[in-house]
């Protein structure tokens, strides 16, 4: 039989084989991975990287502020990578990071892959808990390995990954070091080969019982939603936004928006490119 | 055994007494918990083996960011910046309006020895072929030329710094900090700029920074201050200092601009979008070296190819539409020049004229046509002169329509202040979800435009320059 796929070997990575970009063609695929992560931790690079499409990056914080989607081809499985703005915390308020922060709690990733900055390490770690939270299908990226050695930084992947649970992998989206394995890491999490155990926030005994009490509750009134624990906590947190969403439905609405393309962008009357 | 069904309030109510049955500081000992884990978690991976210093970047970034040199040196870059896209666009831009027009001149006599009618010829290569040429040659080389340069600054981390220097004028003006990178983002297109106000969290800041981006000249407008500044300006200066004197009006402008930005910031602030200026933090990244071909990419193709095949496909129905009006001819005059008399004692009022007045309504749907517009309409309606290149070009105004440097001045004025073009106005509309502050964009900014070009033309008058 001819091999109709017309995608590429990644002329990126030559040395890459199993990776095949497959840019926008994205209509067929098996898998939703999503990059997250604090502003300016090479997000867009990586995802350009591995789609070979030519999303926009820029050194400054901010720059992506929609959500892009590309695919790519590992092994025989078909992904779709969404890359999402920046933002330092679920708990965020701005438009940007809003959306990135719903991709996360409703759109149903198979895999989330936080891009975390190696030079600064310890502040990236707050977001990387916060996703960890909500998912146990999690790879932590652990990108600029070489601008943290040029400042003589090293980081111990190993013990990083035995203390939050999930695989962490070293990467220079720039150079393309890593990718190989982060991509077959991803792999292993969206086909169940790896089992992860995420270091969660117990809390106390009372704070246990109330979650688990509100968990129920909560997917009786929103059915379908992906992360009643994550909301049970927002709750007893009195989260006013979370509340609201409750209240005037609104959870139900980001649920179904998450399974649409970024709004309404796609117009081609806007010069989303010309930025 | 039949279970209960709840209802949203009163799972929010049944959280509510659970909250109250947990000790209060537990959301305190979360966040505590969360932060002493991600030190530990971090001293255990990072090891940092810190002989090497990377103090390289701090002393650059002292120098950029000083409160003495960090105005300056922006500026500076700025204005090199211009020089350079000045400079280097003049020759491209001559030699492909030559061959552009060649290509005229030659397909339409080609036309007519085919035995087209002359209505056709006329339409399809003075008309839709014109427009297209003007467009290519006017705006492609700056564009070519100024978005790399750009880019390589937005690659190298540069835009943060210079929201560190503005910081504390948007914070007086009551804006927020990061509206110096939208304004910087506005500078190759303001529809974009729109869209980049999501890193705003506080809306009533987002509003004004959307309301005020399309005070900066985006790349459909530097054309027109280039030319202007180069046709008119530096003309009356000596051939050695000309591309200078071009380089510093484009940048006085843009400067007035960006005064412009600050004062209705914080107008808007003290009328209809009354509030405090909310703190951010913003990081400065390490400065990284650019990736040439990722630049060569982000800014040939996507930013300017995709912004001149934006400009083509206005300026050829807008060459059709000229065509068309240049050459109905009602008692006596073209259609165009009826409504470019008709409109003329009104343009006079801002230093300007009918014609002008006319290709501004014309190139509402992408601003990048306005001086191909109005020197189609000139032409068109004047005695057939040979296609101008940009030196003769200020003859033809001058002693044919009788310009003055304050049409000259006030049309750079206009074009800055004037009201977003259509897919800005667009996306204002659809960010913002109201039609009301869509309809405001344009309110403001043409109510600016005509005051200014109004204030200055009467003193013009009053001082007798014009």
């Amino acid at each position: 039989m001819a091999h109709s796929s017309p995608a590429s070997p990644s002329p990126t990575f030559p040395g890459l084989r199993e990776l095949q970009q497959m840019g926008l063609r994205i209509k067929r695929f098996d898998r939703v991975v999503a990059l997250a992560g604090n502003p300016n931790t090479g997000k867009s690079t990586l995802f350009n990287a591995i789609t070979g499409l030519k999303q926009h990056t820029g050194n400054w914080p901010g720059k992506t502020v929609m959500r892009a989607e590309g695919g790519y081809r590992f092994n025989r499985i078909h992904f779709k990578l969404v890359d999402l703005p920046g933002t330092y915390s679920l708990l965020s308020a701005s438009q940007d990071e809003e959306v990135a922060r719903d991709f996360i709690l409703f759109g149903r990733p198979d895999c989330v892959t936080v891009v975390t900055d190696a030079t600064a390490l310890e502040r990236n770690l707050n977001l990387v808990f916060q996703v960890l939270e909500i998912t146990d299908r999690a790879v932590v990226a652990v990108n600029l390995m070489d601008e943290a050695r040029r400042k003589g930084i090293n980081i111990d992947t190993a013990t990083l990954s035995r203390d939050l649970g999930v695989p962490c992998v070293p990467i220079s989206a720039r150079t393309g070091e890593g990718i190989h394995v982060l991509l077959a890491t991803i792999a292993d999490i969206t086909e169940g080969r790896i089992r992860t155990n995420p270091r969660r926030f117990k809390g106390t005994l009372e704070f246990q019982q109330a979650v688990n009490e509100l968990i129920p509750l909560i997917e009786q009134i929103a059915p379908g939603v992906p992360n009643a624990r994550w909301l049970a906590i927002r709750l007893l947190d009195g989260d006013a936004h979370v509340q609201q969403a409750l209240l005037n439905g609104d959870l139900a609405r980001r649920v179904a928006r998450q399974r649409q393309p970024d709004t309404w962008l796609e117009d081609e009357t806007l010069p989303e490119r010309g930025q | 055994m039949t279970e209960k069904t709840f209802t949203a309030r009163e799972v929010l109510s049944r959280a509510e007494e659970l909250r109250r049955t947990l000790p209060g500081g537990f959301r305190d000992e979360i966040l505590k918990s969360l932060y002493a884990e991600a030190e530990k978690i971090s001293r255990r991976a990072v090891k940092t083996s810190s002989e090497k210093k990377y103090d390289f970047d701090r002393k650059i970034d002292r120098l950029v960011t000083s409160p003495v040199f960090g105005l300056p040196i922006m500026f500076l870059l700025l204005a090199v910046i211009i020089w350079i896209t000045i400079v280097g666009a003049n020759i491209p831009s001559r030699l492909l309006a030559q061959a552009l027009f060649w290509i005229e001149e030659n397909a339409a006599a080609l036309f007519e020895i085919l035995g087209s009618p002359w209505w056709l010829t006329g339409f399809l290569w003075h008309g839709v072929w014109r427009g297209l040429a003007w467009v290519v040659s006017v705006m492609l080389p700056p564009m070519a030329i100024f978005f790399p340069l750009f880019t390589i600054l937005e690659d190298l981390g540069y835009l943060p710094r210079v929201a560190f220097n503005l910081d504390w004028l948007f914070r007086k003006a009551g804006a927020h900090g990061k509206q110096a990178l939208t304004m910087a983002m506005g500078f190759g297109c303001n529809a974009a700029g729109v869209v980049s106000t999501r890193i705003i969290d506080s809306p009533r800041e987002r509003l004004i920074a959307i309301l005020t981006n399309n005070f900066v000249p985006c790349n459909g407008r530097f054309p027109t201050l280039i030319m202007l500044a180069t046709v008119f300006v530096a003309a009356s200066f000596p051939a050695s200092l000309a591309s200078f004197i071009a380089a510093g009006s484009v940048l006085g402008i843009i400067l007035i601009g960006i005064g412009m930005t600050f004062f209705m910031s914080w107008f808007l602030g003290r009328t209809i979008l009354k509030g405090e200026a909310s703190a951010f933090t913003l990081e400065l990244p390490p400065y990284r070296r650019p990736n040439v071909i990722q630049i060569l990419y982000t800014s040939l193709i996507d930013r300017t190819i995709f912004i001149l095949w934006r400009a083509i496909i206005m300026a050829s129905p807008a060459g059709a539409l000229i065509w068309i009006l240049g050459n109905i001819h009602v008692s006596g005059a073209s259609l165009a020049g009826h409504i470019a008399g008709f409109l003329d004692p009104f343009g006079a009022l801002f230093g300007l004229d009918g014609v002008i007045i006319l290709a501004y309504i014309i190139a509402i749907p992408a601003n990048e046509i306005v001086v191909p517009t109005m020197l189609m309409v000139y032409m068109g309606t004047g005695i057939m002169t040979d296609m101008p290149v940009l030196s003769e070009l200020k003859t033809l105004l001058v002693d044919g329509h009788g310009w003055t440097m304050l049409t000259a001045v006030n049309l750079m004025l206009f074009s800055l202040l004037h009201n977003p073009c259509a897919t800005t106005i667009f996306t204002i509309y659809k960010e913002t979800n109201s039609k009301k502050w869509a309809a405001m964009s344009v309110i403001i900014t043409l109510a600016t435009a005509f005051l200014v070009t109004f204030l200055t033309a009467s003193l013009a008058r009053v001082l007798g320059w014009a």
